[in-house]
């Protein structure tokens, strides 16, 4: 464990590199990734370094995500650190292994580049992708900057690997808004992030043939239901957990980081809930917004997976219109993902708010400010006048 | 048997006893018996090699019989026994046998 | 109070327009500013008009969007005039500088565009003498410098000589700098 507060480098770095050097420091036993479409830049990057012998991790590049996934639990299993990065229909195309890894209680980290999933053909950003897997056991953390990138890949280790934990942890970057996206960010010291990530003691390593161990068994009526409730209960430790391991991240990097992060929150009147990049262009309408004497509010969320349900109603409880920006659609659903697990946490706390959801940036439809403050307009239209129409809606749709 | 809580199990389905499918006793699957006639047997050791369950019981490399408590009754040594030493009973008519 | 710049590129695909905005931001990063540099992907490839963008800021920088109202816009390719509106979202105070070897009051003229400042380079001719290659990317920014000193230009001119030894050569590196000299002293305002 770092104690002391080290110091980083700055650099200009796109997320798809920066995430690719956080690999590189914490050094996998094996990296597995489809090479081509829809695979970013991160592992080709990360296929340098390992040609280059800056690492000793084993790369394997695959025939398909499906083999990905599969190769990342077959070295879970045997006992090593497992990595791999994908994207969009990359994921969408891991879903059946990413019940076998999390099943099996694997820890193992995935970066994952936000892309739209088809059809139409379309490899912008949306979270069709991530959201698409929120069921699959999987711890999700998504980032707001290309710095959050960096330092949510090392955090999402420690938290995949924490004994009361044991999940497959992955974290999602905006395609192309930050995966393409150079920004300014700090880089620790190679060794600030191996003392961070220490040294990984599986618990019941395949390799170890002093111990057989059997990984997959068949599991009938008989026990199928107990391993799943086991499951359930990893994901309630991580809520405790997370935050720990922002926590100690935070003492040596200066950078903590929590479930979700309040911007100008507390005596928010009117607040809105986003996850990933889009927190930032709200946060430039909030600061407006406050200049001219509205009491507007954020609630990024960092943590889906699990769902701070608690600290949200909390944080929530007290305001008088909130909005809940989607950036995925569930067809038929009463509302996007986000906004469903929103509405539920405040029914479960006894809170009744007025709350609208938006669907917004599909497919990589750009998300500007003017669109943000019509929400915090909508807001207060709702909070005087009360609902008068449909409260989920579509933000920057030509109607 | 009493079933474990899902507190009491290892996490993710691992099994860490060796061994332990001798837990299982698959003998009662069995609707035929496998019976040796062993005037016929030469101990070639067919069965032994060819039976799924490693349910043949040797001793002193000479086959002894057959463990019941796991045999399936497949009927897969019989099949194979180039003597035709082996016979497959029907369960109930063997039971009645052995009293 | 923020001193935010947001500047939009405009060029072909291959040109370097995505470069050009990285490499302002690289010098950003060398005078401790934050920034972005991004490029606006579609199904483009070689040839293709493109954008990219880049935000500098003395203060770290939130918003993600693309650029809508850009402090300046800057063209580097002449053959996007007609082709591409790219005095979109420009206002009185902005500033466009494109490659082109009409002077600003031609441009004017020709764009219908009457408000904020107007400055032209021929930035194909020196890019074709020195670089020799129809590469236009350096002289641009030695031209937006001129016009608006967003990064310093001896820290720029050390970021081109850097990029260009590393990746090309040291040749080609300091035919990148003269190119990026020239076009500072004959840009031209109007």
């Amino acid at each position: 464990m770092v104690s002391q507060k080290v110091k980083g480098k700055p650099v200009a770095l796109d997320g798809d590199r920066a995430v690719a050097e956080a690999i590189r420091q914490m050094n996998p036993d094996v990296v597995a990734a489809y090479p081509i479409t829809p695979q970013t830049e991160i592992v080709m990057r990360f296929s340098e370094f390992v040609a280059n012998g800056e690492v000793v991790t084993e790369f394997i590049p695959v025939e398909s995500e499906h083999a990905a996934m599969s190769a990342c639990i077959g070295a879970s299993a045997a006992g090593g650190r497992a990595q791999t990065a994908t994207a969009g229909a990359g994921l969408a195309f891991m879903w059946e292994v990413l019940w076998v890894a999390s099943g099996t209680r694997l820890p193992i980290v995935m970066h994952v580049v936000n892309r739209s999933l088809s059809a139409p053909l379309n490899i912008h950003c949306d979270h069709s992708d991530s959201m698409g897997a929120r069921d699959a056991g999987w711890i999700q953390l998504y980032d707001e900057t290309v710095q959050e990138a960096y330092d949510n890949a090392i955090q999402a280790l420690r938290i995949a690997e924490h004994p009361d934990i044991m999940l497959p942890t992955l974290h999602a970057l905006d395609g192309f808004i930050l995966g393409h996206g150079v920004e300014r960010l700090e880089l620790l010291p190679d060794d600030a992030v191996r003392s961070f990530i220490g040294i990984y003691e599986p618990q019941h390593p395949l390799l170890d043939v002093d111990h057989p161990v059997t990984y997959g068994p068949m599991v009938l009526t008989d026990y199928f239901f107990e391993y799943k409730r086991q499951q359930a209960a990893a994901m309630e430790r991580a809520l405790e957990i997370i935050p720990q391991i922002g926590e100690e991240y935070g003492t040596f990097t200066g950078r903590y980081y929590g479930l979700m992060e309040g911007y100008r929150l507390e005596d928010a009147e009117f607040a809105t809930i986003a996850l990933g990049s889009t927190a930032g262009t709200i946060k430039t309408v909030v600061d407006e917004l406050r200049d001219q004497g509205v009491k507007a509010g954020l609630l990024k969320l960092r943590c889906f997976r699990p769902f701070p349900a608690t600290i949200l109603a909390e944080a929530l409880g007290d305001k008088k219109a909130i909005a809940v920006l989607d950036r995925s659609l569930s067809f038929g659903a009463q509302g996007g993902p986000l906004f469903l697990e929103v509405i539920t946490a405040l029914f479960t706390h006894g809170l009744s708010p007025k709350v609208l959801n938006y669907a917004y940036g599909l497919g990589g439809r750009d998300i500007v400010p003017a669109r943000i403050h019509q929400v915090y307009k909508d807001l207060i239209e709702i909070d005087r006048e009360g609902l008068t129409e449909s409260s989920i809606r579509y933000l920057g749709l030509r109607e | 048997m009493t079933l474990k809580t899902w507190t009491e199990i290892l996490a993710g389905g691992l099994i860490t006893d060796a061994g332990n499918s001798e837990e299982y006793e698959t003998g009662s699957w069995r609707s035929h018996r496998p019976i040796i006639d062993m005037d016929r047997c030469t101990h070639c050791m067919i069965c032994w090699i060819y039976c799924p369950d490693g349910s043949i019981l040797v001793s002193d490399a000479k086959v002894t019989g057959i463990d019941l408590t796991h045999c399936k009754g497949c009927g897969i040594c019989a099949h194979e026994c180039p003597r035709k030493a082996i016979s497959m009973v029907e369960e109930a008519v063997a039971k009645e046998g052995a009293q | 109070m923020s001193d935010l710049v947001e500047i939009r590129w405009h060029g072909r695909g291959g040109q370097g327009a995505v470069t050009a905005s990285e490499l302002l931001a690289e010098a950003a990063l060398h005078e401790g500013k934050y920034f972005q540099a991004f490029p606006d992907y579609g199904p483009e490839r070689m040839g293709a008009p493109i954008r990219a963008y880049t935000r500098i800021s003395s203060s770290p920088i939130r918003q993600h969007n693309q650029i809508t109202e850009p402090d300046a816009v800057v063209v580097l390719d002449p053959t996007l005039l007609g082709v591409v509106d790219f005095a979109e979202g420009l206002e009185d105070g902005g500033l466009l500088l494109v490659n082109t070897p009409l002077s600003p009051n031609e441009l004017r003229r020709e764009l219908g565009f009457d408000k904020g400042r107007v400055f032209t380079i021929n930035a194909t001719r020196v890019a074709l003498d020195i670089i020799k290659r129809n590469i236009t990317n350096t002289p641009m920014i030695g031209a937006l410098l001129r016009a608006l000193e967003v990064v310093n230009r001896d820290v720029v001119r050390e970021e081109i000589r850097n990029r260009f030894n590393t990746r090309v050569s040291k040749e080609v590196a300091e035919a990148n700098v003269e190119a990026f000299d020239r076009a500072y002293t004959e840009v031209r305002e109007g």
